[in-house]
């Protein structure tokens, strides 16, 4: 056990902490979904510094990935598939437009 | 410094907090994919928690390279168990998305409430009582008299 391995770990629990609170907060479900996602390949990730590689190989293949699928087809089933509407698009090219005009 | 205590501790901090996030999401969330994705998040929490138990600091993985010496190894045993349990907890998830699928179809929405007042109204229905949502006039016989200090006319008009 190094130092390095430390810090890696530290990293990785912060990112799979901040995302599994992110897939209650966030509003649209594809984000959702996609964030359990992160929360599933962070934990693989984890697995591997715990020198379990079969268990990574198992949760990386079927957690972020098997499962994931499964919550997007229910997603286009539910009739939940929105992107974030036209209207975010609208706003983020009055922006880019904006800050062409300024420069 | 140990640096070994401190692993664990991070590591047993991420699983906890991902099983009372998990469980908080469960209990607090207003849509149901929302609660089956947190549902999936406990989950992961507690293959962590597992795995995080046959942990050992100055193991190699349990991998049998050599039949001379057997250097330590993590416990392999908690490792098939969660191999296990994380294929279980897909079957889960997907029986899930298709009773949600199937709440879809037959009540048209997913908010906690809505549902669950719809199949109140369904179950009365089909009982041939009228929907119990009171706690002032609930179905059958009132086993004790009321009290004598709540007045009788603000029950009436609230039932």
């Amino acid at each position: 056990m190094t130092e390095i391995e430390l810090w890696i770990a530290a990293l990785l629990s912060l990112t799979v902490l901040s995302a599994a609170v992110l897939v209650l907060l966030v509003k649209n479900h594809i984000a959702a979904v996609a964030a359990a996602s992160v929360v599933s390949l962070g934990l693989a990730l984890l697995f591997v510094l715990m020198r379990a590689p079969d268990v990574a190989m198992t949760e990386a293949a079927i957690g972020a990935g098997l499962s994931s699928l499964i919550l997007a087809l229910a997603l286009r089933r539910l009739g939940l598939w929105q992107i974030d509407g036209v209207k975010s698009r609208q706003n983020l090219i009055k922006a880019i437009n904006g800050v062409e005009r300024d420069a | 410094m140990t640096p070994t205590i401190d692993l664990e501790l991070i590591l047993y901090i991420t699983a906890l907090g991902l099983i009372s996030i998990g469980l908080a999401g469960v209990v607090l969330s207003q849509h149901l994919f929302r609660m089956v994705l947190a549902l999936v998040i406990a989950e992961a929490g507690a293959n962590l928690m597992l795995v995080l138990a046959g942990y050992r600091w100055d193991a190699v993985a349990p991998i049998l390279t050599s039949l001379g010496e057997h250097p330590q190894m993590v416990d392999p045993v908690p490792q098939a168990m969660v191999l296990t349990a994380i294929v279980i907890g897909v079957g889960i998830q997907a029986l899930a998305v298709s009773i949600l699928i199937r709440i879809r179809q037959r009540f048209g929405t997913l908010d906690r409430h809505e549902v669950a007042a719809h199949m109140d109204a369904e179950i009365a229905q089909i009982a041939g009582t009228s929907r119990d949502m009171s706690q002032e006039s609930p179905l059958g016989e009132r086993p004790l008299p009321p009290l004598p200090g709540t007045p009788a006319a603000s029950r009436e008009g609230r039932s």
